[in-house]
């Protein structure tokens, strides 16, 4: 399949590619690991008239903490996530989530500014960034702005990016001491989309109460859903194992999941809710310290 | 239409050309060089037949425009052999019948190569999840594993 024609730019700085977004208007649009807009632009279901690849810019690829953050550069590739220490040591809610995109060949490519920029509820990113309170950093034509995760998202393809604006960099904040996070996927292969996918971190205090709780969830709504109410009920209480079921339940009903070719709507509610009890387990054995 | 003029290193031979912008990786590959070792199989980024490897790192070629490789390296499954005698992964397949139809082969083999670069002596679920991009409809797979631990114990 051959894609439409267009004209095609490599700025080498991040200022020259805002500048061609601005003088070119609505026809431009980012090429980044081009993992998920070249096959779109094959099947003739995107067709811009002007690509700004951004892969010739040096200095966005890095995963560096500084200042109460980790940070990691827009065009960092997936398997560049997947085999750095710092985050399977640190981070490894993002080891898990990584690991588990596309299949290797996909993921030497994929970056994880355009998994966000994307917009798509099936990417594995969108629900983790939600779980670790992340910011992206967008750079226009007048400098950069930080923009909170729960503010990025509006709906299917469509972030709170200007359409002259690139994703710079991603920021977590370096979790709290007694933290534990983890990412839980249900795929039908290697390589597919989640049925569902739940992301889940966890904050525990001295006395074993979880202090703070925060869940994501993919590819169960128009956008990457938080479980705000199943975050509530666990915080200021003890982890038990009836609160991780009752924070499932709460998950499942906060899901807005459609039957498809991946499994009818109760089905995927009901896995929504058994993934938020493994992902929470799992976490909570990372906040104690386990694997 | 956009035309450009490219240089791509192909299998250690710089091949310069000019193209049209929306050219895809894989169609330079195989009709501007006749280099049809590079299959095309899905044709949307799921079956890793037309994998190669673009500057140390392996990847589906149908999901790359040319422009974007120009002034890098490719390698592809004709580079493998030197003075005509084959690679460790090639002699593997042939030795293990990790073929059948041949049709995925290239795309296995370079996979194979890119992981062995990293991994020389990887797990059986290592080749497993190295090869995961990478989609046969004959074999079953057991025997590309075992074609792969063979290029793995000879070198
Ligand atoms: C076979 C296959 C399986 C996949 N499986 C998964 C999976 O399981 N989980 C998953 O999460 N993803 C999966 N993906 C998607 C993959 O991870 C994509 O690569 C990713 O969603 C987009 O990243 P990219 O860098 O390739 O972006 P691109 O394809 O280059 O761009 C995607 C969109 O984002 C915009 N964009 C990109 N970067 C920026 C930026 N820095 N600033 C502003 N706009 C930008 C582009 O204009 C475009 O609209 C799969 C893809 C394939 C082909
Ligand atoms: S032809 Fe490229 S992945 Fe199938
Ligand atoms: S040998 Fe036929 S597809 Fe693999």
């Amino acid at each position: 399949m051959i894609p439409g024609s267009f004209d095609y730019h490599s700025p080498s700085t991040v200022e020259e590619a805002v500048a061609l977004l601005t003088s070119l208007g609505e026809d431009a649009k980012v090429l980044s690991g081009g993992q998920s807009l070249i096959p779109m632009m094959k099947l003739r279901l995107a067709e811009p008239a002007q690509l700004i690849d951004i892969n010739g810019i040096a200095g966005l690829e890095y995963i560096r903490e500084a200042d109460g953050y980790l940070t990691i550069g827009a065009l960092t590739r997936e398997a560049d996530l997947d085999k750095s220490e710092l985050i399977q040591q640190k981070y490894p809610i993002l080891h898990d989530t990584a690991h588990v995109i596309a299949d290797p060949l996909v993921r030497n490519r994929a970056t994880i500014g355009g998994n966000l920029a994307h917009g798509d509820p099936a990417n594995d990113h969108p629900a983790t960034m939600l779980a670790v309170r992340a910011e992206v950093v967008a750079t226009g034509p007048n400098g950069a702005r930080n923009i909170a995760i729960d503010d990025f998202f509006l709906g299917p393809l469509t972030t709170a990016l200007a359409p002259n604006e690139i994703l710079t960099e991603v920021r977590i904040p370096v979790p709290a001491q007694g933290s534990g996070g983890a990412y839980v996927k249900l795929e039908r292969k290697v390589g597919d989309f989640a049925i569902a996918g739940v992301a889940a971190v966890v904050t525990l205090d001295g006395n074993g109460n979880c202090s703070a709780a925060s869940i994501g969830l993919t590819n169960v709504g128009p956008t990457p859903i938080r479980a705000g109410a199943a975050e509530e009920a666990l915080t200021g209480n003890a982890l038990s194992t009836d609160a991780i079921a009752e924070a499932g339940r709460l998950a499942g009903e906060a899901s807005q999941p459609t039957s498809d070719h991946r499994g009818s709507a109760e089905y995927k509610r009901a896995m929504v809710q058994e993934l938020t009890i493994r992902a929470l387990t799992k976490a909570k054995v990372r906040a104690e310290g386990g694997q | 239409m956009a035309q450009q003029n490219i240089t791509i290193k192909v299998n250690g031979t710089d091949q310069a050309a000019e193209i049209e912008q929306r050219l895809l990786l894989v169609h330079f590959i195989r009709e501007n060089l006749a280099l049809t070792g590079t299959h095309i199989g899905c044709d949307t980024t799921h079956c890793g037949a037309c994998t190669l490897i673009l500057d140390g790192k392996a990847v589906k070629s149908c999901t790359v425009f040319a422009v974007q490789a120009d002034g890098k390296e490719v390698l592809t499954i004709e580079g493998m052999t030197t003075n005509g005698e084959l690679h460790p992964l090639q002699e593997g397949f042939m030795e293990e019948h990790g073929l059948q139809c041949g049709f995925c082969t290239p795309g296995m083999i370079m996979s194979s190569y890119a992981l062995l670069q990293e991994n020389k002596n990887p797990t059986e679920a290592e080749i497993r999840w190295g090869i995961s991009g990478n989609l046969c409809r004959c074999t079953g797979y057991v025997n590309i594993v075992k074609a792969v631990q063979y290029a793995a114990q000879k070198a």
